[in-house]
């Protein structure tokens, strides 16, 4: 690999306090049990700040504020006026992106060339692009009056925590909900700082709550009687616990969860564009993608020539250090994570997939894991059938593109997965076929305000982003 | 010249295109006939059914699908005395048959107004198109017992899923009856599936089922029911449609929310270049 001087973004940009309250009604509090946690760096270990851990009163006192904020404020204001706040928040978001960026890779290790290219641009544009629905509601094909729903309560992870808050806050704003968000426990930091930013906006108070704490104050929150609209991006297992929470209630639900999405590359795929989206599938993100390309299927006649490809490329990722800008591949998101990437990584190996990974010199301190490719695998494996979430290529072959529509659809998922072939009617034919709901030919993880992305079968239900992304938050 | 002696009709499942008795060999006296109880057996049996009739429904064009729509309601129209002779309204019967037509032109319409291009940032094609969610079960709602039931199959089925449903428990003979209707409108076997009998015995196990993708609770009037269905269906996440209030006016605008609700958005993504 060619020697790099490191170029690391500096930290001096952005100033992060040593603890924080959690945002209720415009202002920060102090939680009613003085509870709290701390967020840290994966990358080092190091302690970022203290968090509040938000309890049951402080739900309950930030859905109370929601209320009458959607009673008193958001909900009679004028859809003009509600898009001019959220143009606002758009705009600060752009002025102050640096300090976002920087932020959001310490808190949660992601490279800061993809929170500074890939998270905040599209965080950004996404409030932008829900900003002109505010006043344009009747055209949007949810008949001539389409209604909010209320209050939402919003739960999110922690692979893109400024851009889950964006895809949830823009559009039910937009749609004249007010909302309380719960972060993840892990990447609490970017969401304080747009608190902040509401404030800057002059956003008024108690439309946007955020409620720091882990599992049980999202429980919390989801159960809360005064909530009429739970959205939760997350895992399978979690969404599956909110689906059986709000059964019988009125509160209307929508789910992004887990993914195991097939990237199938044809015979005919030029390789070398082929093997960058292989790379940008699975290890983009650290892996930490529910839409990842975590299972390779590729043609047996080809499968050689894209494997040598692949490692040789894999030998050029560096891993390292999330604020230099040459880094390829940034830290883990927490200990927790790793722990159960080496769980399932060690499962793939003694179940008799061959596991290779480049040589690859890791940090001492902080959560870390080599880029890793399994080859050997069968559809019975663990590796190929549960949803790892980190940098790990599961890699199985088909030979007729009958066999790949099978294989790719042979899982509880689908979110999402690749086709590679320069073949236009192939290109087609599989997306008819494939059960998932985003499909990128000839390109893989890309995303835009404008366009839905969400799941089929045990990815979950609803839509995220577009015209289809009102939806979740109106009463149609 | 002695009076003649009328020739009776057994009321039986449809299942897979057939009219099968239970397989628990079970019936209930119900409107004056001996109807079939169906089990969670036959519940299961009508999932395979619904399972194996989705590629060719959801794959055959929206024009094909629209055309057998009407069809079913050019045989409804046909059959209007023998609904009216079950007790059902012969408004209701007109509204039902009405009703196929409005749906029946909705399945190439759908499509271009929910989907369409998305005007992406960036040198890509990108195309959001709407797709069936696949097997759905269905309890219909108690009454009206014609107009009702079409209005929860029809939405279902027009845009390519299969259903299973579970007829109103007390007014039974007429689904039965639509089902001869639905098996002479060239509507493949499979694609509409009914059960007879109790909700609390057959519904469970269509809510709880691995193999359906969504129910739709519209008949379930006890709300513990309902709520205990919504947490089985939690189980695979299936798409839930909750149950509508008792009150409800089946004879008013349907709108489009119950085709919708029933159906994924597949985006596609293609980048442009030379």
């Amino acid at each position: 690999m060619f020697e790099y001087a490191p170029a690391p973004e500096s930290r001096s940009v952005v100033d992060i306090k040593p603890s924080y309250g959690l945002f209720i009604d415009g202002t920060f509090v102090d939680p009613a049990d003085g509870g709290s946690f701390k967020s840290i760096n994966p990358s080092s270990e190091e302690v970022l700040a203290e968090i509040a851990e938000g309890g049951a009163q402080d739900v309950d006192r930030a859905v109370r504020a929601a209320r009458k904020a959607y009673d008193k404020v958001w909900g009679p204001m004028p859809g003009r006026d509600r898009a001019k706040y959220l143009y606002r928040i758009a705009r600060i978001i752009q002025e102050r992106s640096r300090e976002l960026a920087v932020l959001e890779s310490l808190d949660n290790g992601k490279p800061i060339k993809e929170s500074r290219d890939v998270d905040l641009p599209l965080v950004a544009a996404h409030f932008f692009y829900y900003a002109g629905w505010a006043d344009k509601l009747p055209h949007a094909g949810f008949g001539a009056n389409p209604q909010p729903l209320g209050v939402a309560a919003q739960v999110i992870p922690w692979n893109f925590p400024l851009l889950m808050l964006a895809w949830k806050i823009a559009p039910a704003l937009a749609a004249g909900n007010t909302v309380v968000l719960k972060p993840a426990e892990t990447t609490p930091l970017t969401a304080l700082l747009f608190a902040e930013i509401c404030q800057q906006a002059e956003l008024p108070a108690g439309v946007v709550n955020i409620v720091t704490g882990a599992g049980e104050t999202g429980r919390a929150l989801v159960e809360h009687d005064g909530v009429d609209k739970v959205a939760f991006t997350g895992s399978t297992d979690v969404g599956r616990a909110i689906a059986r929470a709000v059964a019988g209630s009125r509160k209307k639900l929508t789910l992004e969860l887990g993914g195991k999405a097939a990237n199938i590359v044809f015979d005919d795929a030029p390789v070398d564009q082929a093997v960058e989206g292989i790379v940008n599938g699975i290890f983009f993100n650290q892996g930490h993608v529910c839409c990842a390309g975590s299972r390779l299927l590729v043609q047996e006649s080809v499968a050689e020539q894209v494997l040598d490809s692949l490692k040789r490329r894999m030998a050029q990722l560096r891993v390292g250090d999330p604020l230099d800008k040459n880094t390829d591949i940034g830290a883990i998101n927490s200990a927790a994570q790793l722990a159960r990437i080496r769980e399932l990584t060690e499962a793939g190996a003694a179940e008799g997939a061959e596991r290779w990974s480049p040589p690859c010199e890791l940090p001492d301190r902080g959560f870390w894991f080599a880029p890793t490719i399994f080859t050997g695998v069968t559809q019975a494996h663990r590796i190929a059938r549960e949803e790892i979430f980190g940098p790990v290529l599961s890699v199985l072959t088909f030979r007729t593109p009958a066999e790949a529509v099978e294989k790719a659809n042979n899982t509880p998922y689908g979110l999402s997965a690749g086709i590679w072939t320069e073949k236009g009617s192939r290109i087609l034919w599989m997306a008819d076929r494939l059960r998932a709901g985003v499909v990128w030919a000839n390109t893989f993880n890309k995303f835009d305000p404008t366009s839905p992305f969400g799941g089929y079968k045990e990815s979950g239900y609803g839509r995220e982003g577009g015209r289809h992304g009102l939806e979740a938050y109106l009463n149609v | 010249m002695s009076e003649r002696v009328a020739v009776r009709k057994t009321y039986k499942l449809f299942i897979g295109g057939k009219f099968p008795r239970s397989e628990s060999g079970r019936s209930y006296l119900v409107q004056s006939a001996n109807v079939s109880l169906a089990s969670r057996k036959d519940a299961r049996d009508a999932v395979v059914a619904a399972r194996a009739a989705v590629k060719g429904w959801a794959g055959a064009t929206a024009y094909n699908r629209g055309q057998i729509l009407y069809r079913v309601a050019e045989m409804l129209e046909g059959r209007r005395e023998q609904f009216v002779a079950l007790g059902v309204p012969g408004d209701e019967v007109d509204a039902a048959t009405d009703r196929w037509v409005w749906y029946a032109g909705w399945s190439d319409k759908l499509p271009q107004v929910y989907g369409g291009a998305n005007p992406v940032a960036g040198p890509y094609f990108n195309l959001s198109a709407p797709e069936p969610t696949g097997v759905v079960a269905v309890v219909a709602p108690e009454a009206p017992a014609l107009l009702g039931l079409v209005s929860v199959i029809a939405p279902a089925i027009v845009t390519g899923n299969t259903v299973v449903v579970a007829a109103s428990p007390a007014a039974p003979l007429a689904a039965v009856t639509l089902a001869e209707v639905l098996a002479t409108s060239d509507l493949p076997g499979g694609v509409v599936n009914i059960l007879t009998g109790r909700l609390p015995e057959t519904v469970p196990t269509l809510a709880a089922h691995m193999d359906v993708n969504a129910i739709d609770l519209t008949g379930v009037a006890d709300p513990e029911l309902a709520a205990d269905l919504e947490v089985r269906a939690a189980e695979n996440l299936k798409r839930v449609l909750r149950p509508v209030p008792d009150d409800h006016d089946w004879s008013s605008d349907p709108g489009v929310g119950r085709m919708t609700a029933l159906l994924e958005t597949k985006t596609v993504w293609h980048p442009k270049g030379i």
